[in-house]
């Protein structure tokens, strides 16, 4: 089949679908590539690259529709591309099919197949062709650079002879994908991060990542992140209350704020109020990574940087992964190259759209002249991990209180067991004659004695352990040697058996613990 | 024959024993408490050769240098990786020369029974002693000494089946004879009531019947116990040796044998208690062999297996700081151990942290890891324990797991209705990136499947252990 790459018309965006490494990927897959001439440019990839990757080169959008049976770009499709569409001809980009019905109803009537890149299901089986992770990603990572570059301090802090230089406080509210990334960014550049996030769960995540999480005085059942594919549920009034609460302490500290909190299907939620903006120190900056959808913050303007009376810069850019277009390009390139790949299954250049295959049904949204959005439920359930059972962190005087218990537990134990010890000892002493009790005690103490000493065994020299227990079990050879000196004959022969038996075992036992006890070495 | 000398290198023979074992608390002190041990040995050995068991004293001078001949080539020759069969055997013997001892005790006391007044006033050594006792004290020593021959017998053959599934020459898989455990509870009944016929005839046959019973049970009991439970197994084996030493000890009146079979039969049992909390399980779930039914149905495993090549693993550890290894039995059946010192002495030179996580029932016999590592001349300050190095995992950049597969399942925490749930595991999924060197897609000991194979971090690295790592080690530059 023939794949070909348009050139984004949208203004400003500089990615593009099809890279000549994907292109040689998709080679092997037994396609043939196309992209529209200067597909590439805005993302550093030339013509001649292309070319030399082996990929044909199309004059205009029109002649690269006509010649390919795959059409793949970035953007969602704009009218005249979708027109130029035909039956058995696919399209596969970014769609938003809830916001973009028309456009659907355009592509059912022309009769083709269209994948819509942002409606792949989050499985952990589709995570690598998941394009809006890849690009959430790469917003994290830009938010925190273009922070950086508005933010006139250093983020780490430094002593240098000139004076003390503070290290940057960042928070980022929401720690999804985009999130993690901006927090793995920031922390990497020295910052002191704090994070938020609405789901409890990901506070481990958070503090693997070195940032700080920001715990609400807040106690309520959480939705469950797994219910919703991962993503944050709408919370309580309570809980928002809580959350700008905790949000008005800290904002007068922070000197960078990312907000990436994004619900699906909804405007975004108000996190980082006006009052908070206005208690921020002059210079400190604030990216709203949610401005496309109204901001996380009112003051926003979408697509602009604009600077507020107090001084603190807001910015509301949408196109971070253009603005990283190469990156952009080779993963979002990736994710279309892994999707081709499921849907060449034999890896022999033919097409087969299984619209049984829980991933492929998922992204498509228009299919054989019907449009087929919204997808069933996925088969297999969402990603995300179970919520554990939070362990409330204990307070001191608990911690206290358990060990005092414990104390009191251990000593109950051990006195009920030395008082019924002491009993069976007692009543065995009342019966027995006195030869027996001399042994008897003596045994006793012994396993007394062995309790106390085998304890300390470290566990490395276990097998050791067992090696010269082995050996001096053989002690047994002193019963042996006892008896050996009978007068009769079948008792000097059984024990003269032992003897020869217990010789083996002394011998063996000791030599092969000192063997091994050699063995070893410190470093 | 001076018994107050006797008792007094008795004394000493036994502290050097309870210093010996005292000593095994380090590597270190370790070297010097073997030589207490045998220097304790040899003190209580030569005391009662030229003591009270000065009656042919040369025969059993030479009896014991031909077991110490053989005893030399046995451990000279065996290989670390066979030590789990080697003390085994070694319990074997220790059951089948107290089974002999206890019944030279039963026919001493029949011949003393024989004897008129005169006669057993003549008597010299052991049977001097057996002469002089009352009618209740000879009860006694009767119950002694058939508890000294049960156990015995029980360890003796419990210890020739161990020997056997841990050599391969028995199927290790969990085999009973049809009726299970009824069998053992039977040959059990039996057993006493041989007791109380001995106990009131003192003949032959009841102590016959009682052996024969014994041995079946250690034959049934093993037998029904499948591979990786053998450390329980061999620890248990270990404490009953002590155990039968000791019922012995009572029936011949010495103390010397009565405190090392305690110490012995305790050492033994704590052995097989830790191996048990190691495992979450109880020692009776274990003697009882297999695992335990389930509480529902296990969480299904999703997500699929990736595998990964040599050159994908060695550009992760040659990009990685800290490295945890975690070895299993499959290390040691692939004799892998030598490979894997080389990984790490490889790894080290390039100032990589490197450290063993060991689980204490990785393996076959407790401690069976740390043996076969030092072997490999691993230093032992690397290798930790499981409570050792568990929360260092969320810091390390690569784990690679080398034949094991329970003690490193997530179901055990995740799934409380997984067999395992609630054995303390190695958590080696908190790692940044996983590898596990295994043969094939197979189940674990448990038969269980493990979520850790299928986890985002974790990449499969198929091939027997050896042969892998081999494959591994010139990419490691």
């Amino acid at each position: 089949m023939k794949i070909g790459a348009l050139k984004e018309v949208s203004n400003g965006e500089q990615r593009v679908a099809l890279t000549p490494e994907s292109a040689l990927q998709l080679q092997r897959l037994g396609h043939d590539c196309v992209v529209q001439k200067g597909a590439g440019v805005a993302a550093g990839f030339s013509d001649a690259q292309y070319k030399a990757a082996g990929v044909e080169v199309a004059a205009t959008a029109a002649a690269l529709t006509k010649a390919c049976d795959v059409i793949v770009k970035v953007r969602p499709p704009s009218e005249a591309e979708l027109k130029r569409l035909s039956p058995e001809k696919t399209l596969i980009s970014f769609f938003y099919p809830g916001a973009n019905a028309d456009l659907m109803e355009l592509a059912k009537s022309k009769g083709a197949s269209v994948i819509a890149m942002d409606m792949v299901p989050r499985i952990s089986r589709a995570q690598k062709m998941d394009a809006l992770s890849s690009m959430a990603n790469i917003a994290g990572y830009r938010a925190v650079i273009e922070a950086g570059n508005n933010f006139g301090r250093f983020f780490t802090g430094q002593v240098t002879a000139a004076g003390k230089v503070p290290p940057a406080k960042v928070l980022v509210v929401g720690a999804g994908v985009a999130g993690l990334a901006a927090i793995g960014t920031s922390t990497s550049l020295g910052a002191i991060t704090y994070a938020f996030d609405v789901r409890p769960e990901v506070a481990e995540q958070v503090e693997s990542m070195g940032a700080e999480f920001v715990f609400l005085d807040f106690s309520e059942e959480q939705a469950d992140g797994a219910a919703t594919g991962g993503y944050a549920a709408v919370s309580s009034p309570e809980f928002a209350a809580a959350q700008l609460a905790k949000f008005r302490e800290i904002a007068p500290d922070m000197d960078i704020v990312i907000t990436t909190a994004l619900i699906p299907n909804r405007e975004a939620p108000e996190l980082w109020t006006a009052d908070m903006v206005a208690s921020m120190k002059p210079g400190s900056v604030i990216i709203d990574l949610a401005a496309e959808k109204g901001g996380n913050c009112k003051l926003t303007v979408m697509d602009e940087r604009i600077v507020t009376d107090n001084g603190v810069i807001i910015i509301g850019y949408t196109d971070f992964p253009s603005r990283m277009a190469a990156q952009a390009s080779t993963l979002y390139a990736n994710n279309i190259r892994h999707m081709l790949s499921d849907l060449t299954p034999q890896k022999d250049g033919v097409i087969v759209h299984d619209m049984e295959d829980d991933v492929i049904r998922g992204a498509t949204i228009a299919h054989a002249g019907e449009v087929t959005f919204p997808p069933p439920p996925p088969k297999i359930q969402a990603i995300a991990a179970k919520p554990k059972e939070k362990v409330p962190e204990k307070t001191a005087e608990e911690k206290r209180a358990e060990e005092v218990q414990a104390f009191k537990k251990q000593t109950q134990n051990q006195v009920a067991l030395l008082a019924i010890g002491g009993a069976l000892l007692f009543l065995v002493g009342s019966y027995a004659p006195a030869s027996f009790m001399q042994h008897f005690i003596v045994f006793v103490l012994s396993v007394f004695v062995g309790f106390q000493v085998i304890w300390n065994v470290s566990h490395a020299l276990h097998t050791p352990l067992m090696a010269v227990t082995n050996a001096i079990s053989s002690i047994i050879i002193l019963g042996a040697v006892l008896q050996v000196g009978s007068t009769s004959l079948l008792v000097i022969i059984l024990a003269g058996i032992a003897v020869f038996f217990a010789g083996i075992n002394i011998f063996g036992g000791f030599l092969v613990t000192r063997r091994m006890l050699a063995m070893f070495q410190k470093s | 024959m001076e018994m107050g000398f006797t008792t007094a290198v008795y004394v000493v023979a036994a502290i050097l024993f309870i210093l010996s074992l005292g000593g095994l608390s380090g590597q270190e002190s370790a070297k010097r408490a073997v030589w207490y041990g045998i220097v304790g040995m040899a003190l209580a050995v030569t005391a009662t050769l030229f003591g009270p068991g000065f009656g042919l004293w040369g025969l059993s001078l030479v009896l014991i240098a031909a077991g110490g001949v053989i005893g030399y080539q046995l451990a000279s020759k065996v290989e670390m990786t066979q030590m789990p069969e080697l003390v085994a055997g070694m319990h074997a013997l220790v059951g089948l020369a107290a089974v002999f001892v206890g019944f030279n005790t039963h026919f001493e006391l029949v011949n003393v029974a024989a004897m008129d007044e005169s006669g057993r006033k003549s008597l010299e050594g052991f049977a001097a002693l057996l002469a002089k006792k009352t009618s209740v004290e000879i009860n006694i020593l009767r119950v002694e000494t058939s508890l000294g021959i049960w156990i015995g017998a029980v360890t003796f053959t419990g210890s020739v089946i161990a020997y056997g599934k841990l050599a391969g020459k028995v199927n290790s898989a969990a085999t009973k004879l049809p009726g299970g455990h009824v069998l053992n509870a039977m040959a059990a009944l039996v057993s006493l009531g041989a007791l109380i016929w001995y106990l009131n005839t003192g003949a032959l046959m009841p102590m016959m019947i009682l052996t024969l019973m014994a041995l079946f049970i250690g034959y049934h009991l093993i037998m029904g116990i499948g591979g990786a439970d053998m450390p329980v197994v061999v620890s248990m084996l270990n404490s009953y040796s002590g155990w039968a030493a000791a019922a012995i000890g009572f029936s011949l009146g010495n103390d010397l044998l009565i405190v090392v079979g305690a110490l012995v039969g305790s050492s033994g049992a704590i052995l097989s208690y830790i191996m048990c909390k190691a495992m979450n399980r109880s020692f009776v779930s274990v003697i009882l062999g297999g695992f335990g039914g389930t509480a529902g149905p296990q969480m299904a495993v999703e997500g699929e297996q990736i595998a990964a090549e040599a050159d994908g693993v060695a550009t992760a550890l040659n990009e990685a700081d800290s490295v945890i290894i975690i070895p299993g039995y499959g290390m040691a059946v692939a004799q892998a151990q030598q490979s894997v010192s080389e990984l790490v002495r490889k790894l080290r030179a390039k100032g990589k942290t490197v450290r063993f996580a060991i689980h204490p029932v990785a393996g076959r016999l407790p401690g069976h890891m740390n043996v076969l590592l030092a072997e490999a001349k691993v230093p032992y300050d690397i290798v930790m324990e499981m409570d050792e190095i568990n929360d260092d995992f969320p810091d390390t950049d690569v784990a690679i797991v080398i034949g094991s597969n329970d003690i490193v399942n997530p179901a055990a925490q995740d799934d409380p209705n997984s067999p395992i749930a609630g054995m303390p595991v190695l958590e080696c999924w908190k790692a940044k990136q996983v590898f596990v060197s295994k043969r094939g897609q197979g189940t674990g000991y448990s038969g269980i499947e493990n979520p850790l194979f299928f986890k985002e971090n974790t990449r499969m690295f198929y091939g027997d252990a050896k042969a892998s790592l081999d494959k591994l080690l010139p990419m490691i530059e």
